[in-house]
Parts: structure tokens; sequence; C-alpha cells
């Protein structure tokens, strides 16, 4: 169980000469195989909480627990060896590095070739193509996101979060992209936490979380949830829904 | 052998014992053991300094090992190898030096290779450079590649310098006939106070003649890198170049980029990068569980792989 407990960050606003809030008192849990999607404005905090969740920031108040642990300190490793996992919303590239290599990396053990193809499959690549290819910049960003995917599950581990998985794929890639969450959500393997703007990655989920200006502005199951947003997000001025407090 | 001959043996051909086919392996300035085939001559020079290799026309799929090594600190050597490769060959020669260096004195190889390579001919040389010993002295080497590639014929060049050496200034010069091509791929680690050369000199003489060079290296301490490539388009051809440098610590590289299209139809490109590992592919390889240590040798092994 990852527990968010009165999270803020906030970075300086040199041209203002003042802090800038980016998150602001944030607390949340995050049950054990459930799987919640966070949205919300761009500019909001979503992203900055994940990369808090994965270590790469650190807030500048609260905690985090995971499994009744205090991780708020703990290095980028030693939370991704505790179980948590996290997907870039630009994955990196690497010279000479292989797809191969990176999904062994990610198991953190010696697997066979077919071992990684699987993975690959799974996010819809034919892995034959793909397996000996550098993650270099030959490879689309469509293609990229998938075996940022790929490394993801080749990790296992209890708790994935995925940024913006959507984000800067085509329309074509993208639906296949729906179909591997779709079946993230039903085999289980863990808790998923995903940030999103895609109604049909928020329809999957079994919780909504609606982060805007920094607060979480709205919580609740998909059902209380999505239909206000949908129907909100149609009218004229999104901007006062998340302002307000988010969709009532 | 004694032992440090055979570590060093292993390093750079990853031979445990005399290979099979064609070899000449060279032990401290003499020759250790040398045998050729039907098809492949070994011959040593008259003036001691090297071997002439005849490889005749239409032998294929058969390899030759080259090998060198330098045990004894404060030996100095410059090593001629000449290769004349007939028409309709496809071979592979595996070259490499290693050199131990256990006092204070200076040891030094200078290896010159040449290669004269007849028509339709495909020829893999393949190269590892190798230092190793805890004395003081400097670990030296100088190799040069001369190669003149006849018609149609196809040369890969993989030369890789990964350890130990103190000081190298390599020089490759090509010249390549009608639809003949040219792939090189240079890897290269400087670590402590060590520096490197590389130099390119590459004419393309020929219609539709073609070349590749690529050069990965890892600048690591107060290691100092050189590349230079001088690529000439003297025909209808296309040439390629690309370095990328890796820097590590207070290491300093220089890449100095050189396309001349003398012809019209000559098509050139160079790209070249230099810059740190970047940040973010550290970030990622930590979320995969690696420590940052680890994510840095992962990055820099892969770069070099």
């Amino acid at each position: 169980m990852l527990e968010i407990r009165d999270i803020s960050f906030s970075v300086s606003d040199q041209e203002r000469d003042k802090e800038k809030g980016i998150l602001e008192h944030v607390s949340f849990t995050l049950e054990d195989n459930k799987f919640v999607a966070i949205t919300g404005p761009n500019g909001g905090g979503k992203s900055t909480l994940a990369k808090i969740i994965a270590g790469i920031e650190k807030p500048t108040e609260g905690r985090i627990f995971f499994d009744g642990q205090d991780i708020t300190d703990w290095s980028i490793t030693d939370r991704a060896k505790a179980g948590i996992s996290y997907a870039f919303q630009q994955p990196v590239r690497f010279k000479g590095v292989t797809v191969f290599d990176l999904i062994n990396l990610a198991a953190g053990r010696e697997i066979s070739l077919s071992g990684a193809c699987q993975y690959l499959s799974e996010v819809g690549l034919c892995a034959k193509d793909y397996i000996n290819r550098e993650v270099n910049s030959s490879l689309s960003g469509g293609e990229m996101k998938r075996i940022e995917i790929a490394t993801v599950m080749a990790r296992g581990t209890r708790l994935s979060v995925f940024d913006e998985p959507e984000a800067g794929i085509d329309l074509w890639s993208f639906q296949n992209l729906i179909h591997v969450f779709e079946n993230m959500n039903k085999e289980r393997k863990g808790s998923i936490l995903i940030i999103s703007h895609q109604e049909r990655i928020l329809n999957t989920a079994d919780e909504i979380l609606v982060i805007a200006e920094g607060k979480l502005v709205k919580r609740g199951s998909r059902e209380e949830v999505l239909p206000g947003l949908l129907q909100e997000a149609d009218g004229a001025d999104g901007c006062q829904i998340w302002k307000q407090g988010g969709v009532k | 052998m004694d032992s440090i001959q055979k570590n060093l043996l292993e390093a750079i051909s990853g031979l445990h014992e005399i290979p099979e086919g064609a070899y000449n392996i060279r032990t401290d300035g003499k020759t250790e053991a040398r045998n050729s085939t039907e098809n492949i001559e070994i011959v040593p020079r008259e003036s001691g300094d090297g071997i002439t290799i005849h490889i005749k026309p239409g032998t294929k799929n058969e390899s030759i090992h080259i090998p060198v090594v330098l045990s004894k600190a404060g030996l100095k050597e410059t090593v001629y190898n000449d290769f004349y490769i007939g028409d309709d060959c496809d071979v592979t020669i595996i070259a490499g030096c290693g050199i131990h260096c256990g006092t204070a004195d200076d040891s030094q190889h200078d290896g010159i290779h040449s290669f004269f390579i007849g028509k339709n001919s495909k020829v893999k040389y393949i190269e590892k450079h190798y230092g190793s010993g805890d004395g003081s002295g400097e670990r030296i080497m100088n190799p040069e590649t001369v190669m003149e590639i006849g018609e149609d014929s196809y040369m890969e060049m993989d030369t890789a310098q990964i350890k130990g050496v103190d000081s190298t200034i390599r020089k490759t010069t090509a010249k390549l006939a009608k639809g003949a091509g040219l792939k090189v791929t240079e890897r290269l680690m400087t670590h402590g106070n060590q520096t490197a050369k590389s130099v390119f000199f590459v004419d393309m003489n020929g219609e539709d003649s073609s070349t590749n060079l690529i050069s990965r290296s890892v600048a690591k301490d107060n290691s100092y890198q050189l590349f230079e490539s001088n690529i000439n388009g003297n025909a209808k051809c296309s040439g390629h170049s690309e370095c990328d440098a890796i820097i590590v610590g207070d290491a300093k590289v220089s890449s100095v980029p050189g396309i001349t299209a003398n012809n019209s139809d000559a098509a050139l490109i160079h790209e070249a990068a230099i810059g740190k590992i970047a940040g973010e592919q550290i970030v990622k390889l930590m979320t995969l569980g690696l420590t940052e240590e680890e994510a840095e040798e992962q990055i820099i092994s892969g770069f070099l792989k």
C-alpha cells in the first residue's frame, strides 16, 4: 500500500523572487491491487507527483509510506528495489543499449530471449523485429512508449506508475496502447497508478483522482467522477471546473 | 608462452591456445608461432620487422590471426604487416596488440598494417588493443592502417582500445576504387592521464564508392582524445562519419570533422556529439533498480559495445 501524506512541492521562481508551489498538501492512499488514474489540467502537478513517488524529486514537505515504511528519504534505486516502477512520459534513449538489454536490466535477472519477447508481444510489438534493436533515435515515439511499458511489465513490481503513456503517440498506436492497459487491468499483478487525460484509460480505472493547481480536488470511484468530468469537459469554461474544486 | 603473455593474448584475440588456420603470433619482438595454409601464405620480411601475407584469389571463409604481445618492459618496436588479398575473397583478419608493463620503462609497439585488396572481395579486419601491468612505464601503441580497396570490394574494420594504453596515435588511410565500400567502427576508452589521437584520411576515388566511419569513445579522469576525419569525395560517392564521445570527470575531447567534396555528385555527412552521460539515462536505469555507479557502467559498456 502506498500512502501519500500531506505532500507539498515548490520550486524557486527567480523572476518573482519567491517560491512557486507545484503541489500543495496532497494526501491519498493507494490500496493494493487497485487501478487508479490521476487526471487534471496540464501544469497541475501530476507528473511531479509521479516523480516524487519514484524518488526522482524530493517533496518540500510531507511523507511517503510504502507498505508502512517511510520511504521519503529513500533513493530512486532503493524504491525500485522495494517494488516501485515508473514509466517515463518521455522514454529515455540509449546508444548501444538494445531492447533486450533494457528488458533484462528491468527484469533484474538473466531472462531468455523468448522471455523478453513475451513482454514485447504483450505491448503489441513484433518481438523479432525489435529485440536486438538499439533503444536509440531510430525508434519512433510510439515504439519507445511501448518498450517503456514493456520494461515496467518485466519488472513485475507491486506498484507501477505510468506518466501519460498516451502522450506523443499516434492514434493507431493509441488504440493498441489502450488494449495493453485493459489487459493489465484484467490480469492485475499489482497496483497501477496512471496519469492520463484519455477517457478510455480513465474508463478502466477503479478510482479517479483529479489534481488541479497543485491540489487534490476530487477523488472517487470511476462511476462517481468520470461522468461529471466528461460533462464538464464539454462545457465552455473548463478552467472554472478545476478552480472551483473539481467536478461536483 | 608464460601466463602474462597468455593473458594478453586472450584479452586481445580471445585465443586460449594456437588458433586454427593461418596465424602469426609475435611475442616480445620475435615470432612465437606461424602457420600458412593452402590459400594463405605468411612470409617474414627479410628485415625481420614484420610479415607479408598473400591471400590467393577466391579464398573464402578463412581467417588469419596475427596477435602481438609485449610483456618485456622497455621494448620498442615497429612492425610492418602487408596483406595482399586477391580477387573474389571473403576473409577475416584478427589482429591485436597487448602490452604488459611491470616496470618504469616505457614499452612501445608501432604496427603498420597495409591492405591491398583486389576486386570483388570482402575483408573483415578486427583489431584490439590492450595494456596491463602496474609499472609506471608508459604503454604506447601507434597503429597505422593503410587500405587500398579495389573495385567492388568491401572492407570492414572494427577496432577497439578499451583499457590500459597510455598513449596512442592512430592513423587510418584508405583509397577506394569504383564501387568499393569501407566501414570503420572505432571504440576507444581512455582513463587516467592517457591520450589518444585518431586521424582518418579517406579518398573516395571511384564512382559509387562509399564510406562510413563510426567512432564511439569514452574519456575518463584527466584523459584527452582527438578525433579527426578527412573524407574526400573525388567522384560520385557517399560518405558518412559519426563521432560520439562521452566525457566522465575532467577529460577533454576534441572532434574535428573534415569532409571535402571534389565532385558535385559526392554526398558527404558528418555528425559529432560530445557530452556527459545524460542525467535522465542514469535516472531511468536507477528506476530499474541499478545504483548510480551500476547505471553509469552499464551506459558506458553499452555505448562501447
